[in-house]
Parts: structure tokens; C-alpha cells; sequence
């Protein structure tokens, strides 16, 4: 089989240099494209966090103006969400759907090559803003990721158009990823793999794609008019010319609480993948992992108000709000009660991967138990805007999002290199993230229940001992993703061979290919029994 | 949660011998009234409720994670499915969610409930402060928070309620149901007193309203919620709650020193007089942007320093100050100051820091400007 294939491969038409970059079509190159890119984005996104936490490591404004800080939040937020989290999972998703599914590479792959090239364009876009704005040529944008109106609109800086043409891209680009990802799967899976033999993974990303659709033409929408009401005399967003600061809300939310998902559901389908593998026992619950998916993208379509239950809605908007709310807390339990059943009565190990996984389990609760508590309207009234809501949701999307992300790395890179990686330095590198994620978080819950309000570049003295806390966990989290830099490059250079199963309990597709896998994945179908 | 507080115990317990651990507030406060109570309350029940659920959770987790192990020789099971347990877990969390929900409610119900109030006032957020109008009682007044620079920027010790400590604190009776109403002149803004358990968003042309009863006096903290430009974290909120005579006391006063402030608009100042409050009023009601230095900040405000308006036409910058500039974050200032402040501040911009300009402006031409 090796061999076989290692002959096709010298007969691809691969372009070599820059070339076979810019004009790549193959979802592979694609896929790592991707995750550089995000890994890129993650380190530029990092460094603003740590200039942020660097900020309130004490009370009194030491290192920037309030005005940057405001600008370091804003950017911080939009990188991490659209240039890392997003990213991430459509590299993943490139480089495992169509090996999952038997198929020789994504159905679109032009369109593939487009989604990519998008995004570079679309960041340079937001960092340029940044960086005249460290050149002293204006502001980037500083209205935070929400990006309120009237405070993006009339009160935007000039920049904030930049912003706008940036989040189209973004969006082009995502649709035509969800786009591709829904072709592939549709059309491309093996034959006899029905829709309920898919793997989990490309289960999750299945339902990703319909919500990427549905909803990042909302955003697209909310930008448009955004740049009408700053340069063509609309009054969408503007009060005073009969337009509704709130409907503001009610769109980007439309969007935004997808959004959450959409960041979220590939993730669960990476630990479904993950936890078994390293159980070596088969998933618990398959099809009632695929309805409560399918069930929390649903609900995700009707809960969007539950971020703005300060706004002044009638009382019956906030049941419905909270009551619809509440019901995610059980698709959601019954992922997590399926995650702990798998690997119930085991047989358990915990390479880098596995680690990851669990840390996720474990830490993803939190983040849910927190978010339950926060959709109890009358006591959201006190958490709203504050940092209990910052814990929160880096609970969710870091030790949630990102920490699947690094799992999948962990659990896919030897069949992507051929190459085990550097066990030792992965765990190292889990110990130290793990440990300073909570350090690094734990306290905003905290400081959020004593009153700290976010986004604030300057606090009052009772909040300043868990600020310090939390910077000194900032630091050790941040530094700490030097050293699984450093593991992805040694594993892509070299290093202990890969086995084509590469772990002992692997199944599936993807482990049946050899590592590294070939260049055009499955170019005849296996056939799924 | 024993992986989550572990590292969190270890970090407090490296901290302990700080001589500030009373500082470490944890949880929510049950405040002063009714509504932040039944928000404590309800907040209390939601998070044991999920205290218990994560101990049983990890609980289980854990003890997989430890005994059903290879290292430990344990032989995988095969199974994949259990209907029985899976409704189990499907039921038992509708009916705590549905326990969860019915305390909700009825707190919900109760803090929306604005009916039969018995005084009102009118909070208008500001980029960056607040404007209270004690309504139907000629009462109203901005609210500019006043931490020294110099404590912001680290050259002095920060004061006890650094960054939580204004100029012109409201005063309101206890056991009176107050209701607020909330809008905003410019950007959304969100005040927040968590004592009172009152966070409303103050949103351009809307009036939003909540209400708070307070049991007992004192004075009590908040900040603006709701992120609103530069200075979002320097505009905070001071109520001081007093009894019912002391109150009424306090609104009379305050009275009578408006009839005094607005009567200072029908005299004729001298330049010194002009220069002094101008200097004040300016810091109040400029410096946050312009700085107190008059030198702006590049590209986000202009500088008055030498600038063309500060030291050419009189009218054009009398224009400017009362009117405000279209889409810019100039405000009209014309609707939030006197004219003696005006002319004051005008004066002040126009002769301080090597402006130089010479003239002076009277209150008299202020009105005459509207």
C-alpha cells in the first residue's frame, strides 16, 4: 500500500516554490495554510492579551492610554474569534473531512483556495489599522468586538471602515468554507457511509456549515449597514435620525449567538473523536451525540436576546430568553454525561491528546455551569458586563475551543508529518497551559462578582490582588505556547516514525491511510461496510 | 473543580501572608434592597445547584480517570449505548432546570415591576459622566467623577475610593420606591449600582426604567457598565441614601445653590473670576479629553494649545463650545453648562497655557450665542 501510493505521489502535478502556496487547490496545503494562519494570529492575538493583562497587573494606568487599551481589547477579541478559533477548525476540517470520509480532497477546490487567500487580505485590513495606530495616524477600531452603535458608527474612528470591508471578507470567506464542507460531505463520503456511520467530527462540522450560512450573512448585513450610516446618510443605528440603537444588538447577536456555536460544535466533534480513541472503547451515544448537536444549533438560532437583558426588554421577552436558554443546559449535559460514559469502564491512557481532552471535559463544564447561571435573568442583571462574564466565556473558548484545537493537533499531527511528536514537551506543554488557564481565569469570576466591570483599563483597589493573580497566569499561559510551537516544528521536521494507525485504539478512515497521509487522500473510495 | 481550584489554592496560598487578604471578595454581595437580594439569592441556589452537579460529574470522571486505566491493566467494556441511563440524564435536568426557573421568575417579575413609585430620577449617561434630574423638583446636576490625575497616573497614593469618588453624589431617601430613568445623550452607557442590583443600559432615544427601595442608609458605588469610548472606566456613580429628613434637607440646599449658579450668569466678571472658575470647569467638564494640559491626545482629541479656534474668532469658538461639532465627539456644551461656566471655560482656553489671546468672554454673551 505504502509503496503504491509513494509512487502515485511522485506523479502528482504538485507545484513546488511559492506556487504551490498561492495557487494551491489541494486540501491539504490548504489546511496547514489555514493552521499557521491561526497559529500566527494566536501569537499576535496573545501578545495584545498580554499587553492588556500587563495593564491591570496593578491599579493606575501604567502602559498604555485608555484609548489604546480599548483598541487592544477590540482587536484582541476579533482576532482571537475570526483569525484563530474560525480558522483553526476550517484547517482541521480540510485536512480531516475528506480523509474521514474517503474522499481524494475537498468537492470545491478553487473556491477552497479563494476562502483561504481571503483571509489574509481581510487581517492585513484590521492590522493595518492597528499598526497606524501605533504610528500615531489615528485609531483602530476601539469599540470593542461587539462593536456597539452608536459607539462604531457615529463615534467610530475612521478606521472603522477598514474594519467593516474586513469583516466582509472574513464573512465571504467563511460561507465559501461552509459551502465546501457541506459539498464534500453531501457528495463525497464512501460508499456505504450513510449519514449516521459519519464520523462525529464531521458530524459537528456538518451542522457548523448550516449555521456559518445562515448567519454570516447577518454580520455581512450588520457591517452594510453600519458603512451606510457612517458614510451615505442612513439612520439605521442613529436615534436621532429615526433609527434603533437596539435593533443594533438584536442583528449582530442574530449572528453572534451562532457564532458561539459555530466555535464550539467542532470542538465536541474533535473530543468525540479523541476520548474514545484513547478509552479504546467506542463512543457512548452516537446518535444522541448527532440530535444533541443538531439540537443546540437549533437553539442557538433562539436565544440571542439572553446578551442583552439589560436593554430594557418587556418581561416576557426576558422569560422567553431565559427559558430558551436554559433548555441548551441539556444537550449540552448529555454530550458531557456521553463523554464521561465513554470512557467509563475503559482502558485508559493519557497521551497529549487524551490530556487535552479531558482538561476540556472538565473545564468546558465550567464554562457551561457558568453560563447557566448567567441565563438566570434577575441574577444576570449583576453579572452582565462584568468579568464573571470574561471568565465565562474564556472558559468556553479557551480552555473549551482552543484546547480542542490543540487535542486534534496533538491527535492528528503524526498522520499529517508521519511523525510522532515530542511527548514530553506536549505534556510539559499541557501542565503549563492547563494549570496557568486557570490561574489565569479563575479569578475573573471572582472580580467579576465583586463588582469589576469589563473592559475598563483602570480599576478600583479592591479588585487589584486577582487582577495581579490573573496577569501572572496570563504570562506562564502565554509563554508556555512558545514551547508547542516548538513541538509542531520539531514533529514536522522530524522524529520517531509514525505507525499508519498511529494510536493504538484509532479508528476510522483517516487511520487506515498511511502516514504521512498521501497528497490527493483516497483517490479510489473505500468502501464502508 | 478539584483541577480547577488546586492551582487557584496553591497561587491564594502563596498570597496569604499578604496583609490585604481582606480584600479578596469572592462572592456577590446581597446589597441593599430588595431586587439585589433576590439576585443573591438566586445566584446562591443556581450555583451550589451546580456545585452539587460538578461534584457528582467530576466525581465520576475522576474516579475513571483513575482506576479504569491501561497502566492499571483494566480490560475495555464494548458498550455504546443505554437508554435507560440516557432518559435519566435527558429528565432529571429539565426538572432541576424547571426548579431553577420558578424562583427566577417571580424575582424577574418583581424587579420589572416599576409600578407605583414614589419619586423619579432621570439619569442621562454622558461621555464620561453622569446627569441626574431629580424630576418635577427643579433639581439637576452632573456627576463627574474627580480621582486626581495624578493618582491615575501613578505619581500620588491612590485614596480609599480611587477611580469610585465624584464631584456631585445623588441623594435619595430610604424606604422610598425611586425609579430611575435611564437614557443617554451620546453612546449606550449601563449604570450599574450593584448594591442596589439595578444595571440598566441608557441608550440614545430610549427611556429605559428600574427602581430600587433602599433598607438602609449609607453610601453606595457603581460604574458604568456598558463600554462607551476612552474613558468608559472613569465615570462612576455615587448614591448616598439618607433618611427622609435629611433628604428633604439636602434637595433644598441644593436648590437654592441652582438659583445662586444661575443668577451668576446676569453679572459681569472679572478676568480673574473668569479665569479661576474657568480653570475648575474646564477640568471637570474637559480635561478628559483635551487634557488638562490643553494639549489633546494626537489624532484621538485635538488640542486647545495653540490651536486656531482657541486663538482666532471669538465667535466661531464660542460656536464650537456651545453647539459642539456634527460627528465628531465634541459635545454641544451649550445644553449641559451655564453661561457662566461657558464664558469661564472659554475665557480660560483663550489665555491659558501660552494661548494668549487677550479677551474675555462674559456669561451675557454666552446667552446672547444660544
Amino acid at each position: 500500500m505504502n509503496a503504491v501510493v509513494e509512487e502515485h505521489h511522485d506523479h502528482d502535478h504538485k507545484p513546488t516554490g511559492i506556487g504551490r502556496w498561492l495557487f494551491s487547490t489541494n486540501h491539504k496545503d490548504i489546511g496547514s495554510m489555514y493552521l499557521w494562519f491561526a497559529f500566527t494570529m494566536f501569537f499576535i492575538g496573545g501578545a495584545l492579551a498580554l499587553l492588556i493583562r500587563a495593564e491591570l497587573f496593578q491599579p493606575g494606568m501604567q502602559i498604555v492610554e485608555p484609548e489604546f487599551f480599548n483598541q487592544l481589547t477590540t482587536l484582541h477579541g476579533l482576532i482571537m474569534v475570526f483569525g484563530v478559533i474560525m480558522p483553526a477548525f476550517v484547517g482541521l476540517a480540510n485536512w480531516q473531512l475528506p480523509m474521514m470520509i474517503g474522499a481524494p480532497d475537498m468537492a470545491l477546490p478553487r473556491m477552497n483556495n479563494w476562502s483561504f487567500w481571503l483571509l489574509p487580505a481581510a487581517f492585513g485590513l484590521l492590522l493595518a489599522s492597528l499598526v497606524m495606530s501605533i504610528m500615531g495616524l489615528g485609531s483602530a477600531p476601539n469599540f470593542g468586538w461587539t462593536f456597539y452603535a452608536p459607539l462604531s458608527t457615529t463615534y467610530g474612528p475612521d478606521s472603522t471602515d477598514y474594519f467593516i470591508f474586513s469583516v466582509h471578507l472574513m464573512g465571504i470567506s467563511s460561507v465559501m468554507g461552509a459551502i465546501n464542507v457541506i459539498a464534500t460531505i453531501m457528495n463525497l463520503r464512501a460508499p456505504g457511509m450513510t449519514y449516521m456511520k459519519m464520523p462525529i467530527f464531521v458530524w459537528t462540522w456538518f451542522i457548523t456549515a448550516y449555521l456559518l450560512i445562515a448567519v454570516m450573512p447577518v454580520l455581512a448585513g450588520v457591517v452594510t449597514m453600519m458603512l451606510t450610516d457612517r458614510n451615505f446618510g442612513t439612520s439605521f443605528f442613529d436615534a436621532a435620525g429615526g433609527g434603533d440603537p437596539v435593533m443594533f444588538q438584536h442583528v449582530f447577536w442574530f449572528f453572534g449567538h451562532p457564532e458561539v456555536y459555530i466555535m464550539i460544535l467542532p470542538a465536541f466533534g474533535i473530543v468525540s473523536s479523541i476520548v474514545p480513541t484513547f478509552s479504546r472503547k467506542p463512543l457512548f451515544g452516537y446518535s444522541s451525540m448527532v440530535y444533541a448537536t443538531a439540537s443546540i444549533a437549533f437553539l442557538s438560532f433562539i436565544v440571542w436576546a439572553h446578551h442583552m437583558f439589560t436593554v430594557g426588554m418587556p418581561v416576557a421577552g426576558e422569560l422567553f430568553f431565559m427559558y430558551s436558554t436554559m433548555l441548551i443546559a441539556i444537550p449540552t449535559g448529555v454530550k458531557v454525561f456521553n463523554w464521561i460514559s465513554t470512557m467509563w469502564r475503559g482502558a485508559l491512557t493519557f497521551e497529549t491528546p487524551m490530556l487535552f481532552a479531558i482538561a476540556f471535559i472538565f473545564l468546558f463544564t465550567m464554562g457551561g455551569f457558568t453560563g447557566l447561571m448567567l441565563c438566570i435573568a434577575p441574577a444576570d442583571f449583576q453579572y452582565h458586563d462584568t468579568y464573571f462574564v470574561v471568565a465565562h466565556f474564556h472558559y468556553v473558548l479557551v480552555t473549551g475551543a482552543a484546547f480542542s484545537i490543540m487535542a486534534a493537533v496533538y491527535f492528528w499531527l503524526p498522520k499529517w508529518t508521519g511523525n510522532m511528536y515530542d511527548e514530553k514537551l506536549g505534556k510539559l506543554h499541557f501542565w503549563l497551559t492547563c494549570i496557568s488557564a486557570n490561574v489565569l481565569f479563575f479569578p475573573m469570576h471572582f472580580v467579576g462578582l465583586a463588582g469589576m466591570p469589563r473592559r475598563i483599563p483602570d480599576y478600583a483597589l479592591q479588585f487589584a490582588e486577582f487582577n495581579q493573580i490573573a496577569s501572572v497566569g496570563a504570562f506562564v499561559f502565554g509563554f508556555s505556547q512558545l514551547i508547542f510551537l516548538y513541538v509542531v516544528i520539531k514533529c514536522v521536521r522530524g522524529g520517531e516514525k509514525a505507525t499508519d494507525k498511529v494510536w493504538e485504539g484509532a479508528h476510522g478512515l483517516e487511520f487506515d491511510l498511511p502516514s504521512p497521509a498521501p497528497f490527493h487522500s483516497y483517490t479510489t473510495p473505500p468502501v464502508v461496510k | 473543580m478539584r483541577a480547577v481550584t488546586r492551582p487557584l489554592g496553591l497561587v491564594c496560598l502563596l498570597l496569604a501572608s499578604s496583609p490585604t487578604l481582606a480584600e479578596y471578595q469572592l462572592n456577590l454581595e446581597p446589597g441593599v434592597t430588595i431586587t439585589s437580594q433576590n439576585a443573591y439569592d438566586i445566584h446562591q441556589i443556581v450555583m451550589w445547584i451546580c456545585v452539587v452537579i460538578g461534584i457528582v460529574v467530576y466525581g465520576v470522571m475522576t474516579y475513571s480517570i483513575l482506576t479504569h486505566t491501561k497502566a492499571r491493566g483494566h480490560k475495555p467494556a464494548t458498550f455504546d449505548d443505554n437508554l435507560t441511563v440516557e432518559i435519566l440524564w435527558t429528565v432529571i435536568p429539565v426538572l432541576i432546570l424547571i426548579g431553577m426557573a420558578i424562583p427566577a421568575t417571580s424575582a424577574l417579575l418583581a424587579m420589572e415591576d416599576v409600578s407605583d413609585s414614589d419619586m423619579s430620577i432621570k439619569v442621562t449617561g454622558y461621555q464620561w459622566k453622569w446627569h441626574y434630574d431629580y424630576v418635577g423638583e427643579d433639581v439637576s446636576f452632573f456627576s463627574n467623577m474627580n480621582t486626581p490625575m495624578e493618582q491615575i497616573k501613578n505619581l500620588e497614593a491612590k485614596g480609599e475610593n480611587y477611580l469610585l469618588e465624584v464631584d456631585n453624589k445623588i441623594v435619595v431617601p430610604v424606604d422610598q420606591k425611586i425609579r430611575f430613568l435611564f437614557t443617554s445623550n451620546d453612546v449606550i452607557h449601563a449604570w450599574w449600582v450593584p448594591a442596589f442590583g439595578v444595571k440598566k443600559d441608557a441608550i440614545p432615544g430610549y427611556i429605559n426604567e428600574s427602581w430600587a427601595r433602599i433598607d438602609e442608609p449609607g453610601i453606595y458605588r457603581g460604574q458604568c457598565a456598558e463600554l462607551c469610548g476612552a474613558n468608559h472606566g472613569f465615570m462612576p456613580i455615587v448614591v448616598e441614601a439618607k433618611s427622609e429628613e435629611d433628604y428633604l434637607a439636602w434637595l433644598g440646599e441644593k436648590k437654592t445653590a441652582q438659583a445662586a449658579a444661575a443668577e451668576s450668569g446676569n453679572k459681569v466678571w472679572t478676568m480673574d473670576e473668569l479665569m479661576a472658575h474657568g480653570e475648575t470647569a474646564y477640568n471637570t467638564s474637559c480635561a478628559a479629553c483635551h487634557q488638562v494640559g490643553g494639549e489633546g491626545l494626537p489624532n484621538v482629541f485635538p488640542g486647545i494649545k495653540g490651536s486656531a479656534i482657541a486663538t482666532g474668532d471669538v465667535a466661531k469658538h464660542i460656536d464650537v463650545v456651545v453647539n459642539g461639532v456634527a460627528g465628531t465627539g465634541m459635545q454641544a456644551f451649550g445644553a449641559q453648562l451655564n453661561d457662566a461656566d461657558l464664558a469661564a471655560i472659554i475665557t480660560y482656553e483663550r489665555n491659558a497655557w501660552g494661548n494668549n489671546a487677550g479677551d474675555m468672554v462674559q456669561p451675557s454673551e454666552i446667552k446672547a450665542a444660544r
